[in-house]
């Protein structure tokens, strides 16, 4: 990747970064450890690989997304805002009543979303189904999906694997970001999936290992998923609460709110590490 | 006296598809490896290539479709009714029923008369679970001719749709010029001594009490409540206060399902004696499907008996 695109995309991720904290802090709730570790991903897929149009979010035959770890909803909603699909000014708006930016991503409420989701392991069912949709009438779109390594902890994420492969969706692409902490501690702790590789593989699935965090890498592995005749699953190994200090690899700030002083500790950090980007 | 012409509810919903896929290719019809059960094998028979099974994995199935449905296009999933309703009730609450999604869930095999399968797939509580769920349009057609028509009305319908079949082949009582439309009952039989409203294989039984009654000297209006939600209020309102009394008839729970939407209907705004006949608070057992209505009161002499009790509840 050239580097000037890189940093266009460091940028962006960093301002989404900014908007996660603003938002979590304004709402005093909401989940920024998972949104951390997802964001990158979220960028890349929204700045460089899906075809999609801000100015017509509802486009026919757009490529669509499904955060299937809806918890990570302050990641969508900073993307979205970097990308041109909402004005700015409703981040700090988030789980306000009156808000179109529900706890969780919501399809009739906000411009950009293609699936509402937030009960964990239906998101990649639903992003199953738009996949065989594009097939069966031959829309040609792709899909893309986010899921927790928490969350295919859901016995419903294997049945939606199990189908995904034997119906050879191809045109599906699913990241597990496999930040290694769920709510109530570490996945190992509580109720570890791994090997994740070898049980999607088991499912039919192609996988490919990543650090979640490297734009060049996911990159490479979006380009490789489009060579395989399979669903691809993109295993990416993350750090939650990526990008400010103290909450990197700490699970309580997995659902927790930073008060008003942690916020502008954050929010000086993520600034200072986006001056240094936009020198 | 002539032989009635009996058809399973499943059977109609089996054929309107058919004949919506010869009409129309713009939806997806799937199952959890009860397609010969449910009829959409018929459908399958007919278009293969625009049938998918999901496997023994209903709630994957309820959300794959709203992934269709999210796309435009319009899908109908099908299972017994325990297994739609009960199993994938979270899925049909958050993936179909919060973004509104244009799903037909096409619940079969329901209420008690599947009989010899025994408790744990006699799904009394469907109707009740549904109608917890925002904008969910629930259907209980009477016969495989109304079955066949709601599919229909279903598949140009904004929004999710649960539509409740049975196994049993119950009697024809529509011919084949009967009008449905959604959210409409129906008024068969006029009368002002009391209203018996009821839904599915139990308005063939109304209609039996009807005559049972009349011999009394008792003129019951019957309406048949296909719709249970949006359930139609103006029917049920101009009922009580034309009839004063009401038994509602439902193969369902008594909690929750057509006896308490109309209770709920008419409790603020003109209370009359409202006496639901249905399923006990109680689990079914194995049984042949007859002998279990017999057994369970789902029968013209149970609905003569709670049409008697609500006359003489009138004040």
């Amino acid at each position: 990747m050239e580097s000037a695109i890189k940093k266009e995309l460091q940028i962006s991720a960093q301002k989404a970064r900014i908007s996660i904290i603003e938002g979590v802090h304004a709402a005093k709730a909401g989940h920024p450890g998972g949104s951390l570790s997802c964001v990158d991903i979220l960028t890349y897929l929204y700045f460089k690989e899906m075809n999609i149009d801000p100015e017509n979010p509802q486009m026919e035959n757009r490529d669509r997304f499904v955060l299937s770890k809806g918890h990570a909803a302050p990641a969508l909603y900073g993307v979205l805002v970097e990308r041109g699909f909402f004005e700015k000014a409703h981040i700090k708006t988030l789980r306000q009543i009156g808000s179109i930016l529900q706890g969780h991503p919501d399809m009739k409420k906000i411009p950009g979303v293609d699936m509402s989701t937030g009960s964990l392991g239906q998101g990649i069912s639903a992003a199953v189904g738009m996949a065989l949709s594009s097939k069966h009438f031959g829309s040609g779109f792709n899909v893309y999906t986010v899921l927790g390594d928490g969350e295919i902890e859901e016995g419903q994420v294997w049945e939606a694997a199990m189908f995904a492969g034997n119906k050879c969706l191809s045109n599906l692409t699913a990241f597990v970001d496999y930040n290694n902490l769920q709510i109530d501690g570490s996945v190992e702790e509580v109720n570890s999936p791994a090997p994740i590789d070898k049980k999607f593989e088991a499912f039919g699935w192609y996988t490919i290992t990543i650090d979640g965090h490297d734009f060049d890498q996911i990159e490479a592995a979006l380009a490789e998923a489009k060579t395989v005749n399979k669903p691809v699953c993109i295993i990416a190994k993350t750090v939650k609460g990526k990008g400010v200090s103290y909450m990197e690899n700490a699970v309580n700030w997995h659902g927790a709110a930073p008060n008003d002083e942690l916020a502008a500790k954050a929010l000086e950090e993520l600034n200072a590490k986006l001056k240094e980007l936009e020198a | 006296m002539s032989e009635v012409k009996t058809v399973a509810t499943r059977v109609g919903f089996g054929a309107a598809l058919t004949e919506l896929g010869a009409e129309r290719d713009d939806f997806i019809v799937m199952d959890a490896d009860l397609a010969a059960a449910t009829q959409t094998g018929v459908f399958k028979k007919a278009f293969p290539e625009r049938f998918y099974n999901c496997g023994i994995a209903e709630q994957n199935m309820v959300s794959i479709a709203a992934g269709i449905a999210a796309t435009g296009k319009r899908v109908v999933c099908s299972s017994f009714a325990m297994f739609a309703a009960g199993r994938a009730f979270e899925q049909i609450r958050n993936s179909v029923g919060y973004p509104h999604l244009n799903v037909i869930i096409g619940a079969t095999h329901a209420g008690i008369s599947v009989g010899e399968d025994g408790a744990t797939h006699q799904c009394n509580e469907d109707i009740a679970l549904m109608r917890t769920i925002p904008g969910m349009t629930i259907i209980n057609p009477a016969d495989a001719v109304e079955a066949k028509l709601a599919v229909k009305a279903a598949m140009n319908h904004d929004g999710p749709v649960y539509m409740r079949f049975g196994r049993l082949a119950v009697p024809v009582v529509f011919d084949e010029d009967y009008k449905f439309e959604i959210g409409k009952g129906v008024e068969l039989c006029e009368g002002n001594d009391v209203t018996i409203i009821a839904t599915g294989l139990m308005v063939k039984e109304a209609l039996e009490a009807h005559d049972l009654l009349k011999a009394e000297g008792i003129n019951a209006r019957i309406i048949n409540m296909a719709t249970i939600k949006p359930l139609d209020s103006e029917i049920v309102l101009k009922a009580a206060k034309e009839t004063g009394a009401i038994v509602t008839a439902e193969e369902h729970s008594i909690i929750g399902g057509l006896g308490s939407a109309v209770c709920e209907a008419l409790s603020e705004k003109y209370p009359v004696p409202v006496v639901k006949l249905g399923v006990n608070d109680e689990f079914g057992h194995s049984g042949p499907a007859v002998k279990l209505l017999d057994e369970f009161g789902l029968r013209a002499v149970n609905i003569v008996e709670k049409a008697k009790k609500a006359i003489s509840l009138k004040k």
